[in-house]
């Protein structure tokens, strides 16, 4: 939609000055009711901001509240905007963008599946185990590997797979967590 | 004790809109609210008003809502019952007006199957809403009913649906009293924080060309907010300006006043707008009706920014001062602080900055060619305004040429008279809304000033006006021209008028017989004001077919894609400089 165009996302955008374009990774603490994650997707799609990876999951079963992680693109106006957004939204208790906050821990669960024989198949075991991969499935013709870790190296081992056979992968979706004491409040 | 608390989902609703002090209903009876309209049957605490269509209700609840600061409340069935209050919930989340709508849902259990008269209410509803519900227990029927006019009415406030499926309305279950309602994660916060305020007052002291831009929140935020407005404009003499939604809340015949500002606002308004050195919005959201080029809005100016919405802060326009909080709240610390520190303007940097505002106002960018054998718009409004203004009067509006006239010749001076379709721009709201002000206010004068395009959007609502004995005013400056479409054929099209033409009109004198009313024609400008005064004086619903001149445009304006000193003029613009206005950028914009 427009808001790559300008800042506001107004009727009246003007191409003038390029803002840098970046990567965000936000937290949202929401209250775990149905719709929540419709309304939140639904704020994505309907003001035109994207979507990279999203993961959500319950986290506090007594208290029902969800936690999402978003990572999204966006330049500086637009991502405060997006969090603006989010954080007016009923049922979301807070956001926080761990990118802006810096000092964070973002990890993903791939499973990869591989097929080959000979000596790809023993290079792909060797590589697996260089990134720390575990078999988690195998046949005399297929392996399938869980392998997590930042994004970019789950990037880099299905890269490397490629040659080597891969045949399918399923991602997790980044979580990503703030270092240190400070918690996000519910 | 625990007894009485035993009751249906439908003793539920009555239940908890009794509490919520709801006096009135607007509503469409269908098969999944059956059990609803039998509890309605059988009290008469709240009356039911039976609408025409469920987008009149939704219209009649903002009405209501906007003329009273109360919530507004509608109720319709499911399916087509739903789809149809989708534009009237558009309307209020644009324009931030409280409503709460209740529709009937299919059994819980059919619920996916595609059942007769199902749709996916919350889903449709999702993105137009502030927050909806699904009920699928009648024991949390009570705790959502409370929890939708509680997110409805506070922080900004805004349309809620309620969906209660027909066998949740059947189940008996505990009814728990609105006590202590709160939703965990939403505590809007109204207070501004003091270092805001502080650093506000500090900006505003040091301002040589300062002025208030005030909206809708001065409004939404209750007549307290106003009368702030009104005593922190007097205490600076900082001139003021409003934005479509905020009229009223600065009274027009203040000294201040520069009228509205934005596409067709006064030369005065908009010129200050551009030279201000520190602007102060109140209540309002820099919508693209307003500022107009973005590169070119307010260009030498630091900007404070007093809403209630964080998410308004910095969406379209950076501003150097946000204050986050209720308007009334922000007004009244900041009137303090003001005092606090003993500020006075520079006096003699003021004065200039009002003379400079004189030569503009000077200008007279509302003037008109007047004509002695045909109605101006501008004229009629005029006069209508002359006659009603010493009356307890309320306007409403539809949307079109005819709003923009109202917005400019009707001169506002107290908040919550002036209802009319800002943000969504909804023709057809004018006649249902103004069903629900009279309804609310049945002893008042409701005029809605249309046009002859929208009012036919909703014109089977007049039904609903004469069963109720609702003698609302309906005063249409009928030009045969969907009018603001033509104009903008006209700047934009090269004159080709396609499809703007309002061909085979009603006989809008016999349709308010038809239905029961009073229908009324004036085509001659010396006959007006006896017309006018026949529509007062009768105590029916009426229909005034105001004949204007066909081809007249509503100036001043910024076309689109300019900046406020750019202004289109009204009586010297030629139709050359019309036809070229708007370059091909400004053609792409709406």
């Amino acid at each position: 939609m427009n808001a790559h165009k300008e800042a506001s996302g107004s009727a009246y955008f003007i191409d003038t000055k390029k803002l840098e374009v970046n990567t965000h990774t936000l937290a949202v603490v929401a209250e775990n009711q149905p719709g929540v994650l419709a309304r939140i997707i639904g704020l994505f799609a309907g003001r035109g901001y994207n979507i990279d990876s999203l993961t959500v999951s319950e986290t506090e079963h007594e208290k029902h509240v969800s936690r999402f992680t978003i990572v999204t693109s966006g330049t500086a106006p637009v991502v405060a905007q997006i969090k603006a957004q989010l954080e007016r939204m009923v049922l979301v208790h807070s956001v926080a963008d761990l990118t802006l906050q810096g000092n964070f821990l973002a990890r993903e669960l791939a499973m990869v599946k591989v097929s080959g024989e000979g000596d790809k198949r023993v290079e792909a075991l060797r590589l697996a185990d260089a990134f720390r991969a575990r078999v988690v499935d195998a046949s005399t013709d297929s392996f399938v590997f869980e392998l997590t870790g930042k994004p970019d190296k789950i990037d880099q081992f299905i890269s490397l797979m490629v040659p080597l056979g891969l045949v399918e992968v399923s991602r997790t979706g980044v979580a990503a967590i703030s270092r240190g004491l400070e918690a996000m409040k519910v | 004790m625990a007894e009485d608390m035993m009751m249906t989902g439908a003793e539920m609703v009555l239940r908890a809109l009794a509490e919520h002090g709801v006096k009135h209903v607007f509503g469409y009876p269908g098969g999944a609210v059956l059990p609803i309209y039998d509890e309605f049957f059988q009290q008469d605490k709240v009356k039911h008003i039976l609408v025409r269509h469920e987008q009149g209700a939704t219209h009649m609840a903002e009405g209501y809502a906007r003329s009273t600061g109360l919530c507004g409340v509608a109720l319709a069935t499911s399916g087509p019952g739903a789809t149809n209050c989708v534009t009237g919930l558009m309307d209020a989340l644009a324009d931030s007006i409280p409503m709460v709508l209740l529709t009937g849902q299919v059994p819980t259990h059919l619920i996916g199957s595609d059942a007769f008269q199902e749709c996916d209410t919350v889903g449709i509803t999702r993105p137009c809403t502030k927050q909806n519900w699904l009920v699928k227990d009648v024991n949390d029927l009570a705790r959502i009913m409370h929890e939708a006019f509680y997110v409805a009415m506070t922080g900004r406030p805004g349309p809620v649906v309620v969906d209660i499926p027909k066998d949740v309305q059947f189940a008996k279950g505990t009814y728990t009293p609105k006590t202590g309602v709160i939703v965990k994660s939403y505590q809007p916060k109204t207070q501004p924080d003091m270092a805001s305020v502080e650093a506000a007052v500090a900006l505003m002291a040091t301002a040589k060309k300062p002025l208030f831009y005030t909206g809708g929140g001065v409004i939404n935020s209750g007549p307290r907010a106003s009368k702030l407005l009104r005593e922190f404009v007097e205490l600076t003499g900082i001139p003021i300006t409003s934005t479509l939604m905020g009229l009223g809340a600065y009274p027009a015949s203040g000294k201040e006043w520069l009228g509205m500002l934005g596409m067709h606002g006064t030369y005065e308004a908009n010129m200050a707008m551009h030279d201000c050195d520190v602007m102060i919005n109140v209540g309002a959201r820099f919508d693209d009706r307003i500022t107009g080029r973005l590169d070119a809005f307010a260009p030498n100016s630091k900007k404070i920014h007093i809403d209630i919405d964080p998410s308004s802060i910095n969406k379209v326009v950076r501003v150097a001062v946000p204050v986050i909080a209720d308007v009334a709240a922000a007004l009244e610390a900041m009137i303090a602080s003001w005092k606090k520190h003993k500020h006075t303007l520079d006096h003699k940097a003021l004065s200039s900055w009002k003379a400079e505002i004189g030569k503009w106002k000077s200008v007279d960018s509302l003037k008109y060619r007047s004509n002695k054998d045909v109605i101006m718009p501008q004229y009629a409004i005029e006069r209508l305004f002359a006659l009603t203004k010493d009356m307890d009067t309320y306007i409403t509006t539809e949307v079109g040429q005819h709003q923009m006239w109202a917005a400019q010749f009707y001169r506002f001076e107290e908040p919550n008279r002036w209802m009319t379709s800002g943000g969504l721009g909804t023709m057809g709201y004018g006649l249902p809304a103004a069903v629900g002000v009279q309804a609310a206010h049945p002893k008042s004068l409701v005029i809605d000033i249309a046009g002859d395009a929208s009012v036919q959007m909703t014109i089977q609502e007049f039904s609903t006006a004469i069963q109720y004995k609702l003698p609302i005013k309906i005063f249409i400056l009928n030009n045969q021209y969907m009018g603001m479409v033509r104009q903008w054929q006209q700047l934009l099209h090269g004159n080709r008028l396609s499809e703007s033409y309002s061909e085979a009109l009603p006989d809008f004198v016999k349709l308010a017989e038809a239905y029961g009313g009073v229908g009324l024609r004036c085509e001659k400008p010396g006959e007006l004001d006896d017309a006018i005064k026949a529509m007062i004086a009768s105590p029916h619903p009426v229909i005034f077919d105001c004949r204007v001149a066909n081809l007249a445009n509503c100036f001043p304006m910024i076309p689109s894609g300019k900046a406020h000193n750019e202004m289109l003029l009204g009586a010297d613009v030629s139709d050359e400089e019309v036809g070229s206005a708007i370059d091909a950028k400004g053609k792409a914009l709406v």
